[in-house]
């Protein structure tokens, strides 16, 4: 059983402050929904957690079962066991899709340690049968010129090879048509296990449909106003992001 | 022989008349006409200034590190001292050659042999074949600032590679000559000549290594003729000691409808002077200028080129892509020049630098000459570091700062790889590239 702990967190961009304390609790097998508005610090929470450089912390800490994460590079922290899935993927042309992975799991083996090429691709081709995914994609180059559903499989393929403890999802269903969201909800739900941690990060209630989270949070103004469980993201749903405003101004 | 000036020694450093002298008995079985040229050639180097700071042609460059002086021709070798490594290539036909003679020399296939292919060493050529490589060794001038060094490897010249590829005959395997600089001093030049008559088809790979890490000094030169129709695939891979010292001269012609594609991947050597002189002589031939170089260290590769435009509908399109760790310094300066009566001309010149280091510096000078005045010439340079987002994407799955940005590299790299049609000789590229960033 893992804990990612988000405590007090404050975050800051070009000495813009952005997330304003923040405190969060996941434990393994749970699924916590954060949604809010646009521009309410959502995606510069989970870059700031997955190590992002142009993210400055300037208060509060993130732990990870107990242990402090902010002194640890990108790297270090995904191989701890954080992921981030990018609403944004880069595309990085010339890299390809079964390089990047086999440097990315030979990272994760112990010095000397060689990678058994044979049961890579084994496990490679079996979670891209999974995702619907032709196995022509390992050797196109990383989300260049893939269509908007394409990056996002290959985010939940990258999250499924990687095995992480906590995955930061960041507005997974944004540019999303129905198709490609119920593949790539298919895929998380596959994922979904004791072992996992998911902060699903959304505007729209519409992906919770299909990935249904045991918490839903809501942000505002860089920090969690109100928690619940799922009949909360319904209920936003029905009522707009005015409603917690205005609650907000009568609290 | 011109009498030795006072300024004599500076200008020849090592390679003085005694040592031409020297070199000239080890050669003296070779056709005369050979031999004027070489002493032609001593003559010119002897006596020609070396670069100087005004110099526009030598813009850039460290000029300090050109002195000729201790060098030495090499000892004899034989094959077990080279610890020679394959490439992992399927090759038709294979030549090594250390200190600038031959170590041994895996004859080409039978049937090509007996459809009139000729792979063999230079020497060898020159007596059998006079005329055939008269016409071609050493036709085409160096105007490109290295008169001097160009004479200098004319003169010393001892042996090499001569491929020849009767008309419409196709090799698909890739022929593999291997040019090794043993032991510490040596001076080696290196040459390969390629003549693939009209329809012809072949894949060269030139391997340049040096044996240890010591001082060396390599002046080396490439000729490529494509008559009409042909297709030659050019690679050449230089990985001499980080302490050598090296000149590379490239000169193509390609005739009509011929097409050169000629990749030179840059990894060796302390500073390293490649000129590439491409000419275009008639209507449909075509020449890919190719180049990747990693520079670490305190390396300084300097590339220079010259994309000839001779004839109307003739096009060329030159990619040199540089990576620069550490204190590294790469120069490109390019010129593409078009002919007035060489319209419907279409060139393109294009270096682009990926700096993986604040100290780096890339340098680029492209250039263009036209006077033709229904072309289209295109050029173009760029200059940048890591981009940050893909370098943090590589990180957040784990992978650490120096392997992303080794993957970054190869994927720069890529466009320039994935034009090599044969995966074994793209791979062993790879692979070559890949022990340059495990120094």
């Amino acid at each position: 059983m893992s804990q990612l702990e988000i405590k007090d967190l404050h975050v800051s961009i070009d000495e813009k402050a952005i997330v304003n304390g923040l405190t969060l609790t996941v434990r393994s097998g749970e699924v916590h929904a954060i949604m809010g508005p646009n521009g309410t610090g959502k995606s510069t929470l989970a870059k700031a957690v997955a190590g992002h450089p142009s993210y400055t912390i300037t208060s509060g800490d993130v732990l990870l079962d107990g242990k402090s994460i902010l002194a640890m590079q990108p790297d270090e922290r995904a191989r701890a066991g954080l992921f981030l899935a990018f609403q944004y993927p880069s595309e990085i042309p010339g890299v390809s899709i079964a390089n990047f992975l086999r440097a990315a799991v030979q990272a994760r083996m112990g010095e000397g340690e060689e990678l058994d090429a044979t049961a890579y691709y084994k496990r490679l081709y079996s979670k891209m049968d999974m995702l619907k995914m032709d196995r022509k994609f390992t050797s196109r180059a990383i989300n260049d010129g893939f269509s908007g559903g394409e990056k996002k499989r290959c985010e939940i393929l990258q999250m499924a090879m990687l095995e992480p403890k906590f995955a930061l999802m960041d507005e997974t269903d944004s540019g999303l048509d129905i198709d490609a969201l119920r593949i790539v909800a298919d895929g998380v739900n596959a994922l979904r296990s004791t072992n996992l941690g998911v902060v699903m990060i959304t505007h729209y209630q519409r992906l919770l449909g299909y990935i249904v989270p045991d918490f839903v949070h809501v942000m505002w103004n860089g920090r969690i106003v109100k928690s619940g469980d799922k009949s909360l993201a319904l209920e936003l749903e029905a009522k707009g992001y005015d409603w917690v405003k205005k609650e907000l101004a009568h609290a | 022989m011109s009498a030795p000036a006072l300024t004599s020694a500076s200008l020849t450093g090592a390679f003085t008349p005694e040592a031409f002298a020297a070199h000239l008995k080890t050669v003296a079985h070779l056709p005369a006409w050979w031999l004027d040229r070489k002493q032609a050639a001593y003559d010119r180097f002897a006596t020609a200034p070396m670069p100087k700071r005004t110099d526009e042609s030598w813009r850039f460059a460290t000029l300090t590190g050109l002195q000729l002086d201790g060098y030495a021709r090499g000892g004899t070798v034989a094959l077990p001292q080279l610890g020679h490594a394959p490439v992992g290539i399927a090759k038709a036909g294979r030549i090594v050659l250390a200190n600038n003679r031959l170590v041994t020399h895996d004859a080409i296939a039978a049937d090509f042999a007996a459809r009139g292919v000729i792979f063999d060493t230079l020497q060898n050529a020159l007596r059998r074949h006079g005329d055939l490589v008269k016409s071609h060794l050493l036709a085409q001038p160096a105007p490109q600032g290295s008169e001097k060094f160009a004479a200098l490897h004319t003169a010393f010249l001892e042996d090499g590679a001569f491929l020849y590829v009767p008309r419409n005959v196709e090799i698909a395997d890739p022929l593999a000559v291997f040019h090794y600089a043993h032991g510490a001093h040596s001076a080696v030049f290196p040459h390969t000549l390629v003549v693939a008559e009209t329809g012809a088809r072949v894949t060269l790979v030139d391997l340049f290594r040096s044996t240890d890490a010591s001082r060396q000094f390599a002046c080396g030169q490439n000729d490529l003729f494509a008559s009409h129709g042909a297709e030659i695939t050019y690679v050449a891979a230089q990985t001499w000691s980080r302490d050598t010292l090296s000149f590379q001269f490239n000169s193509t012609v390609a005739r009509r409808d011929a097409r050169v594609l000629s990749l030179n991947l840059h990894l060796g050597g302390r500073q390293a002077r490649h000129e590439s002189y491409s000419q275009l002589q008639a209507p449909g031939a075509h020449t890919e200028m190719l180049a990747l170089t990693v520079a670490r260290g305190r390396q300084e590769f300097d590339q220079r080129t010259l994309q000839i435009h001779q004839a109307p509908h003739t096009s060329s399109n030159l990619l040199y892509k540089n990576a620069l760790l550490e204190q590294s310094k790469t120069i490109f300066s390019g010129l593409i020049v078009v002919d007035a009566d060489a319209q419907k001309t279409d060139a393109y010149q294009s270096n682009r630098n990926l700096l993986l280091s604040d100290e780096a510096e890339a340098n680029s000078l492209p250039g263009l000459e036209i006077q033709a005045n229904d072309v289209r010439c295109t050029h173009g340079a760029t200059s940048s570091p890591i981009d940050p987002e893909q370098e943090f994407y590589l990180q957040a799955r784990g992978i650490r700062k120096a392997e992303a940005d080794e993957l970054l590299t190869f994927g720069f790299f890529e466009e320039v790889l994935s034009k090599l049609t044969n995966d074994q000789l793209h791979d062993a590229l790879r692979e070559l590239i890949r022990t340059q960033f495990k120094q």
